[in-house]
């Protein structure tokens, strides 16, 4: 396979006493759709603050294209093209949702050249997604699956090569969930890779090429969805004995 | 756009013209005193407004940076003797206050919410204890300061004063409404809304909370210049003053703290009537009548006089 866009090697994360992550190393090849599962607290969240840089590992080492990101803080991430979403939308609240947009536009992809043209990509952006016409409203006002839209929207404006969505469609209804699944599908097609945090095994099977599951901070199974799902060990994870 | 652009500077310059005027025009110097203190009110509440408003990071210890500021004028002008004149202070006193918000802001801006704004409060208790105890400056017991007998082509040294301090204040809104205006600007304004999804989106969230609390620092240390000159005795109690502190918090609460002309509002609008009560029923009044007006905005109008604006410029536009 082609050189990984994503290596997590060996990552250990603490919190005080209590051990979040144990030795955890998974890859994403360029243009992959990985699934990550695992039960409530088996430590889904705490890998991907430290794959974004919200948190930092205490031991391990990410790399991004090639480039050791260990200990490089958040916004450089984003820079380089390490994307995520939030599980509970983060929008921010006193902008309107086009200039929601901006700030990754201004911040990630900011080069003189491209400064003239910020609103036209953020619409486009908008338009790809399909929050065009909210793109003037105020972004506190937006229904549930609009602001999860905006939260896709926000983590995609600056053109990331991986994308880490957090439980994307959590409390949505089944259309509500195809929608954004589409979304995914259709972004990943252009060539963004995705990691996929997700409860709704329906769009999980459907979105992965391969799913990573994790259970009380380890990695207990990876490989092809219909082999995880009837992998002894995951139905243990979920079922218990 | 550029209609809007002028269309602020034209009023810059109509507020410097008036200044001017005034000075030709009124001799009671009561007025200028009067002026002075709005002036100076508006200044730290737009200066305030850039961490607290702009950024969302509520300060308590806007009085230490313009204590600061004072102390800084007094301790030059005893060193030098008497002979810098005020514009190297007010620009050493920015520089001194700058570089305070810079390092404070490094020490405390890990913290978050309430926990920042104790810490901010804490500090002006260090500084408050520091200066307290240097006796070169005064000490606890205070300093005397003489004004020069020089003010240029006014009347008086307080209409200098004042012209001055007008000059200031234009100057820290055309400061605070470029940068909320920029993508400065937006990045803080981003901070404000949510920390994380911030920096998740490319902001170096540390480093333009820094520039903030710098910019915030400096214009507080330009606030408290001039002001030795103004009471011609400075102790660390009236310098350190809650009231100054509750003041340049109050005034952009009640102005509102998300667009540049909120802190400006709210203060010549509190400045204004805090001077009307002074002079026509009490001076001790005017603590009251901020607490009451800040209770009022708060749970009636939190965003402020900008906001109801707003809402009612909305509303009439349906």
């Amino acid at each position: 396979m082609s050189e990984p866009v994503l290596k997590v090697s060996n990552v250990t994360k603490r919190f005080g006493g209590f051990l979040a992550l144990q030795n955890v190393s998974l890859h994403v090849g360029a243009g992959e759709r990985l699934g990550l599962i695992g039960p409530n607290g088996s430590g889904k969240t705490t890998l991907i603050n430290c794959i974004s840089g919200a948190l930092f590992n205490d031991e391990g080492s990410i790399v991004f294209e090639g480039r050791d990101i260990t200990r490089m803080p958040a916004h450089r991430r984003a820079r380089l093209g390490v994307a995520r979403s939030f599980q509970i939308p983060k929008p921010f609240r006193s902008m309107s949702v086009l200039e929601n947009l901006r700030v990754p536009l201004e911040y990630a992809a900011w080069t003189r050249a491209e400064h003239r043209r910020i609103d036209d990509e953020a619409m486009d952006v908008l338009e790809n997604i399909g929050l065009k016409q909210r793109a003037h409203e105020n972004s506190a006002g937006l229904t549930q699956v609009d602001m999860r839209k905006l939260e896709l929207a926000r983590a995609l404006a600056a053109k990331p090569r991986l994308l880490v969505s957090d439980e994307a469609m959590a409390g949505l209804s089944s259309s509500e969930v195809d929608e954004i699944l589409e979304i995914l599908l259709a972004l990943n097609r252009r060539g963004v890779a995705v990691i996929m945090i997700e409860h709704i095994m329906r769009a999980v099977m459907r979105f992965s090429e391969r799913i990573v599951v994790l259970d009380a901070g380890q990695k207990i199974a990876e490989g092809a969805p219909a082999d995880v799902v009837r992998d002894p060990r995951v139905e243990r994870a979920y079922l218990g004995e | 756009m550029k209609l809007r652009l002028s269309a602020f500077w034209l009023c810059v310059t109509a507020t410097v013209v008036a200044g001017l005027v005034l000075t030709e025009v009124l001799h009671n110097d009561y007025y200028f005193n009067a002026l002075y203190v709005i002036l100076q009110g508006t200044l730290m509440a737009v200066a305030w407004n850039i961490l607290g408003g702009f950024t969302g990071y509520v300060n308590f210890g806007s009085a230490a940076f313009f204590a600061v500021g004072a102390y800084t004028s007094i301790f030059l002008d005893k060193y030098f003797g008497h002979v810098l004149p005020l514009p190297v202070l007010i620009a050493t006193a920015a520089a001194v206050c700058a570089l305070i918000g810079l390092g404070v802001g490094y020490l405390s801006l890990r913290l978050k919410g309430v926990y920042f704004s104790i810490a901010t409060l804490a500090m002006a208790i260090v500084f408050a204890t520091l200066i307290s105890n240097w006796r070169y400056i005064g000490g606890a017991r205070g300093a005397y300061i003489l004004t020069p007998d020089t003010y240029l082509w006014f009347h008086s040294y307080i209409q200098m004063l004042f012209m001055v301090m007008l000059l200031l204040t234009l100057a820290a809104v055309a400061i605070s409404r470029a940068l909320v205006s920029s993508r400065l600007g937006r990045g803080l304004a981003a901070i404000r809304d949510d920390e994380v999804a911030a920096e998740c989106s490319g902001v170096p969230t540390l480093r333009l909370k820094l520039v903030s609390t710098t910019v915030m620092g400096a214009l507080m240390g330009v606030a408290g210049a001039p002001y030795p000159f103004f009471v011609t005795f400075v102790d660390p109690a009236s310098a350190f003053s809650l009231f100054v502190a509750v003041n340049a918090i109050a005034m952009p609460m009640i102005g509102g703290t998300a667009h540049w002309i909120g802190p400006v509002v709210g203060a010549l609008l509190v400045g204004s009537i805090q001077q009307v009560i002074t002079v026509t029923v009490s001076s001790e009044l005017n603590i009251l009548l901020v607490g009451v007006m800040l209770i009022l905005f708060i749970t009636l109008a939190p965003q402020g006089i900008v906001g109801l604006a707003r809402k009612y410029l909305a509303r009439r536009g349906r």
